[in-house]
């Protein structure tokens, strides 16, 4: 029943948080951390167990947020075992229709499905948008973008590597559709980073 | 329940001994399984946890549903070294009760334990349940009225 244990066991389904209430709390502060101070990297609270394909912060936010009232979107590669591990742990439908989606899930190496198909909230309910989670190559190397908005004193740097070529400019197209809008959280390891939908990019 | 020996169960049958255990008295279930020794060591897939479910029924049995009352549920699931799943829902805030009927849900699955546990566990478990339920109803009926209507005269 330890992590060893859990991490050998390869073939049948991995637990979850050893302590679920715990686990969840601390990702949920690190999730809010991230979401209101833009750009600054955080870490999660990493399971006891990791289904294949899906990194530490992944795992951890879904199983913090997602319940049987979200939807989440799985790209069509991934695994019937990360499959599982969602159905099993977080309760969750799994949809492959992105438009469909309360949690938009995209591990490494995966395609994203652009910030305009995903839900994007109604004018009187713009909080029925949804959340991509993102894992990307690395965070905190690569091309620094500087970041402005709520929950930034003037500019915050943030370097990502391993976004679409595209992110930023669908980022500006989506920062002007505000209220609505999708919001993201960027992830690698157990580091995660937010973008809320109020953040401006600028080069 | 023979066509339950295989590694994937008819879900009817699981079913079946997952109602059984999840019925029965938690110390004759500790007594049960205590009497099959030493067990295969298992892992927790979620830990025991208590909550409440919403109780749905329908008048008469066919009519408009209803809600009938919540009830405390204590649900686990344990994995075994071979990797079976065993599953647990059972009544009260017992966590012991939860954790042995999740373990031998999964040995049930397990075609080398299945004859055993069902001989030893399931059947007793099942036999006690009825006896509790036909004792139930023998006090229940011994206080049956039966009501008449008497006939006023106001017809003739």
């Amino acid at each position: 029943m330890n992590a060893t244990a859990a991490a050998a066991h390869a073939g049948g389904l991995p637990p979850g948080y050893a302590d679920p209430v715990v686990g969840a709390q601390a990702t949920f502060r690190a999730a809010l951390h991230a979401l209101s101070r833009p750009g600054t990297i955080v870490r999660a609270a990493a399971p006891q167990g990791l289904p294949p394909g899906l990194s530490p912060a992944m795992t951890a936010l879904l199983l913090t947020l997602a319940d049987g009232d979200t939807p989440i979107w799985l790209p069509p590669q991934a695994s019937e075992a990360a499959r599982n591990y969602v159905r099993f742990h977080c309760g969750s439908p799994i949809v492959a229709d992105a438009a469909r989606a309360r949690f938009i899930a995209v591990p490494a190496g995966a395609a994203m499905p652009a910030l305009r198909d995903c839900p994007q909230g109604d004018p009187a309910y713009p909080d029925r948008s949804a959340t991509l989670l993102v894992e990307v190559r690395s965070l905190g190397t690569g091309r620094p973008v500087a970041l402005r908005g709520p929950g930034i004193a003037s500019v915050a740097r943030l370097a990502v590597d391993g976004l679409p070529d595209d992110f930023w400019a669908q980022w500006r197209a989506n920062h002007d559709r505000f209220p609505l809008g999708v919001d993201v959280l960027l992830m690698h390891g157990d580091q995660l980073c937010g973008l809320p939908r109020t953040t401006v990019v600028e080069d | 329940m023979n066509n339950a020996k295989n590694a994937d169960p008819e879900p009817a049958a699981r079913a079946a001994w997952m109602r059984v255990l999840a019925l029965a008295q938690p110390h004759a279930l500790g007594r049960a399984c205590a009497g099959l020794g030493q067990l295969p060591d298992h892992r927790w897939l979620r830990k025991p946890e208590t909550g409440m479910a919403m109780v749905r029924a329908r008048s008469g049995g066919n009519g408009g549903r209803f809600n009938l009352g919540e009830m405390t549920i204590t649900r686990c699931a344990v994995t075994l070294d071979a990797g079976t799943i065993g599953v647990a829902y059972v009544q009260g805030r017992d966590a012991a009760h939860a954790e042995r009927a999740a373990v031998l849900d999964a040995l049930l699955q397990l075609p080398g334990w299945h004859d055993r546990v069902q001989a030893e566990v399931i059947a007793p478990l099942a036999r006690a349940y009825d006896e509790r339920l036909a004792a139930q109803a023998q006090r229940a009926a011994s206080t049956r009225v039966e009501f008449f209507t008497m006939a006023r005269g106001e017809d003739q």
